[in-house]
């Protein structure tokens, strides 16, 4: 409204602020805090606030069933060793100002935030980023399994030019991904600003060439959805969504955070040589091999060639030997063993004695379960161990803790195995 | 993690969530008491809400079959009638003895169903930090001023493997919420999984050598709040270990053998995963040749 505004005048409304978008002051107020959004009509016409916790709750709620609904009781492997490409598309479609400040930048923040809590999810997995400009892929970063490398490079090039060329992206993609070995997943995340693509030959043949050498492609588009990006996710197994504002951008981007359901014959089963290095000693001075400079103290030594190197996880650059810690490794264990879903109990059910006597406070945090006039307000149960828990604790236990307290606090004897939860 | 950012905390003000092992298993065998050990740490608490008035303390007892909320410094049900128990404890834990009793017999019957076989001598260490994550999350849900957080294991039980990805998780997600925990270890042996998370999450751990000072080493090392533990010094990490053991022996390795579905850890070369039953190598392509390949077959890369 305010770009029309500028367009049709010609020139500047330059007041009393600096904003080159030309509002006026009293406008600011509304740009960012739409509070008219947040008011709800109810049965009689009547506005009221929503509500917003009880929203969260049961978008969480219908989230969680649509995985359960899915895995159907059964594990689901899971593709934990993942090599993905991040393609950003900068062609001019991404300076549009739909997303605040822009669409760059948006993306730009998000898919930060994405890095960081992608290595966080998958430790053993690594990230490389591919960028659209001119019709032409650039690859920004080679797989690699540092964020700091990557998110250096990602802000460090943040302008929009020419057309945007989805087959482009692929080739380059699925020449990068074809030297990974064959027990790694590979995937590609595009996120497509521009409504078309201009390419140098038939997109479906490189569509079933990704097909063929089992490359997962997903797309989250900003714009509007297309037909090609759909078939393309369709025919790969992917998944496709259009973000409609920042937030869902990163609600949508962050989907992809965990490990997906792994399909068997994409990714053969492998034993890893990895190794385990020990903490360097305090003091001990050493030629690191990642910065080729001389570090005292803090550093891990490589088992087989006892080369040094700051931090971990990462591939020893001398034998090429991949090094961890036993925690890294742990970070994945919560995919392979996922708690079951909690059940819900009816918000105004009649008060049995099992409610009575445990269903007076939240097991895990203590919160009282009892609503407003003594009613029985709304709650969750675990199957197992029957306890509790308020909807907070559930969607923490779910999201972050993936421990539920009223299982673990029931003494199991030695004899059941780690694998048979 | 970007959600903690946002947050404001009171510069000095803390939460003490103690989780405090009652496991009767170790304290049938120990050089202190249960009740000499409790009158150290019922004065460290009183040491601890001394220091602030804003501070909080929530004590939750780690059984052997069951674990349970304890005391919680904010209830105000705490000041109600309690006679005093003629010992010499304060008025104020009154409530926190008569519910730690409470629990202890409750437990005590609780493992008393289970019998004897396949006694491990461990607490339920990832029951209580479940739920004292639980609980500081809720604290975080409270409002923009809330006391900082820390968690402050008190234990002398073993550590049980068959917890080892429950604590773990437990460790990660305190990792992300930047809650610390502290650990002061009584026991005998080592334990790995209170190394490993005080380690991973920015807290201390020590393990006191004379049981007798126990109060002094709790008013000197996990007393101090978080903000200003800049300005002190307190213990180091000394070498966490953090190689893995493998699956099949048991035993820490150097080097070893990673499956790529489910990351089971071998100390040799298998044909096949003993956990998810995968069976390596094998690839359309590999199917013709894998009889001659059989003997070279090296591991990959």
């Amino acid at each position: 409204m305010s770009n029309q505004r500028k367009r049709l005048t010609g020139e500047r409304e330059d007041e009393d602020d600096e904003d080159a978008e030309g509002i006026g002051e009293w406008e600011r107020a509304y740009v960012d805090d739409r509070s008219w959004e947040e008011l709800q009509e109810d049965e009689s016409g009547l506005l009221r606030p929503i509500d917003n916790s009880a929203i969260y709750h049961a978008q969480y709620r219908r989230r969680l069933r649509m995985l359960s609904a899915a895995a159907a009781g059964t594990r689901i492997q899971k593709g934990l060793i993942r090599y993905l490409y991040i393609v950003i598309d900068f062609s001019r479609a991404a300076a549009e100002m739909d997303f605040r400040p822009s669409r760059i930048a948006v993306m730009a923040k998000h898919v930060e935030a994405f890095i960081r809590e992608f290595f966080d999810q998958n430790p053993l997995s690594q990230i490389g980023l591919v960028s659209i400009k001119n019709g032409v892929a650039h690859t920004l970063t080679d797989l690699g399994g540092s964020p700091e490398t990557h998110i250096k490079a990602l802000m460090g090039k943040l302008e929009a030019l020419g057309d945007s060329s989805l087959q482009n992206a692929l080739e380059l993609v699925n020449e990068h991904l074809s030297q990974v070995p064959s027990y790694g997943h590979r995937e590609v995340l595009i996120l497509y600003s521009a409504l078309c693509t201009c390419d140098p030959g038939d997109i479906m043949e490189t569509i079933q060439k990704c097909k063929k050498s089992k490359l997962r492609c997903s797309v989250i588009g900003l714009s509007a959805e297309m037909f090609i990006c759909k078939h393309l996710c369709q025919e790969t197994g992917g998944l496709y969504s259009v973000a409609v504002d920042e937030v869902h951008l990163k609600d949508l981007l962050l989907e992809h955070a965990p490990p997906p359901p792994a399909i068997a014959e994409f990714a053969i089963a492998n034993l890893i040589k990895m190794g385990f290095p020990q903490r360097a000693a305090e003091g001990s001075m050493a030629i690191c091999s990642c910065h080729k400079e001389v570090k005292i103290g803090a550093g891990y030594m490589c088992p087989r060639c006892k080369a040094r190197v700051c931090d971990l996880p990462t591939e020893c650059t001398i034998c090429g030997l991949t090094l961890v810690s036993s925690p890294h490794l742990a970070r994945s264990y919560h995919h392979l063993f996922p708690i079951a879903p909690f059940d819900e109990v009816p918000a105004f059910s009649s008060l049995n004695d099992s409610r009575r006597t445990l269903g007076k406070s939240c097991f895990g945090c203590q919160q009282s379960l009892i609503g407003t006039g003594n009613k029985p307000g709304p709650c969750v149960t675990c199957r197992k161990c029957k306890h509790y828990f308020c909807l907070d604790c559930d969607i923490y236990i779910h999201e972050s803790l993936h421990n539920c307290p009223g299982c673990e606090s029931i003494h199991r004897p030695k004899s059941v195995s780690l694998m048979e939860e | 993690m970007p959600s903690v950012a946002s947050k404001q905390y009171s510069d000095d003000v803390s939460l003490l969530v103690l989780l405090l092992d009652t496991n009767p298993l170790f304290w049938s065998n120990t050089s202190i008491t249960f009740s000499q050990f409790l009158s150290h740490v019922l004065a460290f608490l009183n040491a601890v809400l001394g220091l602030n008035q804003l501070n909080q303390v929530v004590v939750i007892a780690t059984g052997y079959s069951s674990c349970d909320y304890i005391y919680d410094s904010s209830l105000t049900s705490n000041h109600g009638n309690f006679e005093s128990r003629g010992t010499g404890m304060p008025p104020l834990f009154a409530s926190l003895l008569k519910k730690l009793e409470d629990f202890v017999t409750k437990d005590e019957e609780l493992s008393r169903e289970e019998g004897h076989e396949d006694r491990t001598p461990s607490c339920l260490l990832s029951g209580s930090l479940s739920m004292a994550l639980c609980y500081i999350q809720r604290v975080f849900r409270s409002g923009h001023l809330h006391p900082q957080p820390r968690i402050l294991c008190l234990q002398g039980s073993p550590d049980g493997p068959e917890q080892y990805v429950a604590v773990m998780n437990s460790i990660f997600s305190a990792q992300r919420l930047m809650v610390p925990i502290d650990s002061c270890y009584i026991g005998v042996q080592n334990s790995a999984f209170l190394q490993q998370a005080s380690y991973i999450t920015g807290g201390v751990h020590h393990t006191p050598k004379q049981l007798d000072g126990l109060f002094q080493y709790l008013t000197t090392i996990f007393a101090t709040d978080l903000h200003s533990r800049g300005f002190v010094q307190l213990p180091k990490p000394i070498g966490v270990d953090f190689r893995a053991s493998c699956f099949c022996h048991k035993k820490t390795i150097d080097m070893g053998y990673i499956c790529s579905v489910c990351l089971s850890i071998f100390c040799e070369h298998h044909k096949k995963c003993s956990t998810c039953g995968s069976v390596f190598g094998q690839s359309k392509l590999d199917e013709a040749s894998s009889v001659s390949d059989k003997k070279r077959k090296a591991p990959h890369t």
